[in-house]
């Protein structure tokens, strides 16, 4: 099986690259879900970076908007616009805004999100207009998994299984951490699979950095028929850069420009990991 | 009055200061968080009294329940999250089950406005002064640096009632009086002056005495009052005021509508008007960039505050 290992390697370093730039921004789940970007837009989606508005092409809903860093860099990555652009992340007037902007024009945008909890809702609210239209894209959401703490998440889930949205994909940044801490000490989530089943969701836990197993986990996804699926994608925050690995402290901030050489040091030790 | 700095530190610090010692002279005071103690400078509090921290997880609408909830025995609950999520992601627990319910809950919010800087529009919550001030039995206290956040955690435990405290994320100057006592509804003249008023709240207050130093130099004489409380709002100190100068202009990190500068209009409205220029956001999100760049970008500085008062002064 072909898989995306280089690709997510070049998306990291783009992270940390736009990052110090910026000066600010969410390093550690940017990190994290490089892997699962990588898997989705090289393998998963159908869409075309040349023509970013086609109107067939799947659904990418980004509900943590802190993890900006992962979807610019994969976007320009894979041709949406230029490389170059992403030194203006988080700086005045650039399209790149710290969280999502849809106002901004950049393309592959499909929703503004920063405050958490509301991206599966309108991920849904794609999947049913869909239904009706008898479009056969499909919808996916990223998740965090502290974001499940809000109870509007669970409004989503409920109703997207009633509503049967098979053409519905949400991923769940399955890290164990937030920004006060551990998921489990600041507000427990587990069993995460047992909560997600008993809403009527086909649940799939996966390692998050394992390409092919992602990419079997997406395609069984395709082949649910009647359910929504969400994978339970287990992750490092930080991953690629060891001495920030699950660090939560990590979730928030951004290597300084005198940092950067030695995270691409350590992120170039990583770089033939399959 | 002249002020000086006395040092730059950022309003949330003097939240989580002012909430560790009420924490320590009060210990009806229970304090929620929802996933942001480090962010909201409540790490003190939670360290101290970790029998009356409560940490929510991300689950803003919970918390506010639970607060209304805990206020049964005699609790003084205080929220802390960002302005935005302490506010519209919250609107309809805050209004049913704290103001209609008459709830003693203390809803503190940081991050409010513009100047939380490159995070950006999402979380720059430029709306929520109108949404609190809206509601009614709601009290908007918005004080302008470190040492009067400080004091207004105090005096917001002894009020009776629920209180929105909004305050900011960057280091600012810190300039006004340590150990003040703060009044609830109480606008502060902080310069007299004869022929404008400025009337300025949050973090515009210090650009508003930058201005007025400038205007003097042209010979315009401005008088600077500090909002402290967009509600209840000080008539009586505004009305003397502009019976004075005869024109003002207002200023405010928030949008036009439903803030400061809306307000005070609906007051002059209802009893003398005169001309008024309003410094605030125009109907427009924020964006990315520092909070210098924004506040210059979105014209709610001194310079802008300056030419505000050069127009009105036209209109008199
Ligand atoms: C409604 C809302 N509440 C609070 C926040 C502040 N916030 C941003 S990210 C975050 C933690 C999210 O945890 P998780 O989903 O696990 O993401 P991770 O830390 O793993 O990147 C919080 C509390 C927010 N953006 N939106
Ligand atoms: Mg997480």
């Amino acid at each position: 099986m072909k898989t995306f290992y280089e690709q997510a390697w070049q998306i990291r370093k783009l992270i940390l690259e736009s990052l110090a730039e910026a000066g600010s921004g969410h390093t550690g789940s940017s990190l994290g879900l490089a892997d699962v970007f990588a898997v989705l837009y090289h393998q998963v989606l159908h869409h075309n970076p040349l023509n970013p508005d086609w109107e067939e092409r799947d659904r990418l809903v980004l509900s943590i908007g802190h993890v900006a860093p992962v979807l610019y860099a994969t976007l320009a990555h894979a041709g949406y616009f230029p490389v170059e652009e992403l030194k203006t992340l988080r700086k005045l007037g650039s399209r790149l805004q710290g969280h999502p902007g849809r106002d901004f024009g950049l393309p592959g945008i499909e929703l503004s999100a920063g405050s958490l909890g509301q991206g599966l809702s309108v991920a849904l609210g794609m999947a049913m207009a869909d239904k009706m239209d008898n479009k056969h894209r499909r919808t996916y959401c990223i998740l965090g998994d502290g974001e499940l703490q809000e109870g509007s998440v669970w409004e989503a889930i409920m109703a997207a299984s009633h509503h049967q949205t098979d053409n519905l994909c949400a991923v769940v940044d399955r890290n164990g951490l937030q920004i006060d801490g551990p998921t489990e000490q600041v507000m427990k989530l587990e069993s995460l699979e047992d909560r997600w089943k008993s809403f009527g969701w086909n649940v799939i836990s996966v390692d998050g950095h394992d390409h092919a197993a992602l990419m079997n986990a997406f395609e069984s996804a395709q082949k649910m028929k009647g359910k929504p699926t969400v994978l339970l994608a287990k992750t490092i925050m930080g991953k690629g850069v060891k001495s920030i690995e699950n660090d939560y402290h990590w979730h928030g901030k951004a290597p300084s420009k005198e940092q950067l050489e030695g995270f691409l040091n350590e992120l170039n030790k990583s770089r033939y990991y399959d | 009055m002249k002020f000086t700095i006395q040092n730059h530190k950022d309003t949330r610090s003097g939240f989580g200061d002012g909430l560790f010692e009420l924490g320590k002279e009060n210990d009806k005071v229970v304090a929620l968080c929802a996933d942001l103690t480090g962010s909201m400078k409540m790490d003190a509090f939670a360290k101290a009294f970790p029998d009356r921290f409560f940490q929510t997880g991300i689950a803003e609408a919970n918390m506010m329940g639970i607060a209304a909830g805990m206020t049964i025995g005699g609790m003084i609950p205080f929220t802390g999250t960002f302005a935005n999520f302490s506010t519209g992601r919250v609107y309809d627990q805050i209004r049913q089950s704290i103001a209609y319910s008459e709830k003693n809950v203390k809803i503190c919010a940081s991050h409010a406005g513009l100047t939380l800087g490159e995070d950006g529009a999402t979380h720059q919550i430029l709306e929520d002064i109108g949404l609190m001030r809206m509601l009614p039995g709601m009290t908007v206290v918005v004080p302008c640096d470190y040492n009067q956040t400080k004091a207004a955690v105090k005096t917001i435990a002894a009020h009776n009632g629920p209180v929105y405290l909004r305050f900011g994320r960057p280091k600012v100057p810190n300039f006004t009086p340590v150990n003040q006592t703060f009044e609830l509804g109480k606008a502060l003249v902080y310069q007299e002056g004869s022929d404008v008023s400025i009337l300025a709240t949050g973090h515009l207050v210090w650009e508003a005495l930058q201005a007025a130093d400038l205007l003097t130099q042209k010979g315009i004489s401005a008088e600077v009052i500090n909002i402290t409380t967009i509600k209840p709002l000080d008539e009586t100190a505004i009305l003397k005021s502009v019976s004075k100068t005869k024109c003002l202009i207002t200023a405010e990190e928030h949008q036009l509508f439903g803030g400061l500068g809306e307000t005070v209009a609906g007051l002059l409205a209802q009893n003398t008007p005169y001309p008024m220029e309003m410094v605030a956001v125009k109907d427009q999100f924020g964006q990315s960039g520092t909070p210098e760049q924004l506040m210059k970008h979105y014209q709610l500085d001194a310079a802008a505050i300056i030419k505000a008062a050069e127009k009105v002064l036209s209109r008199k």
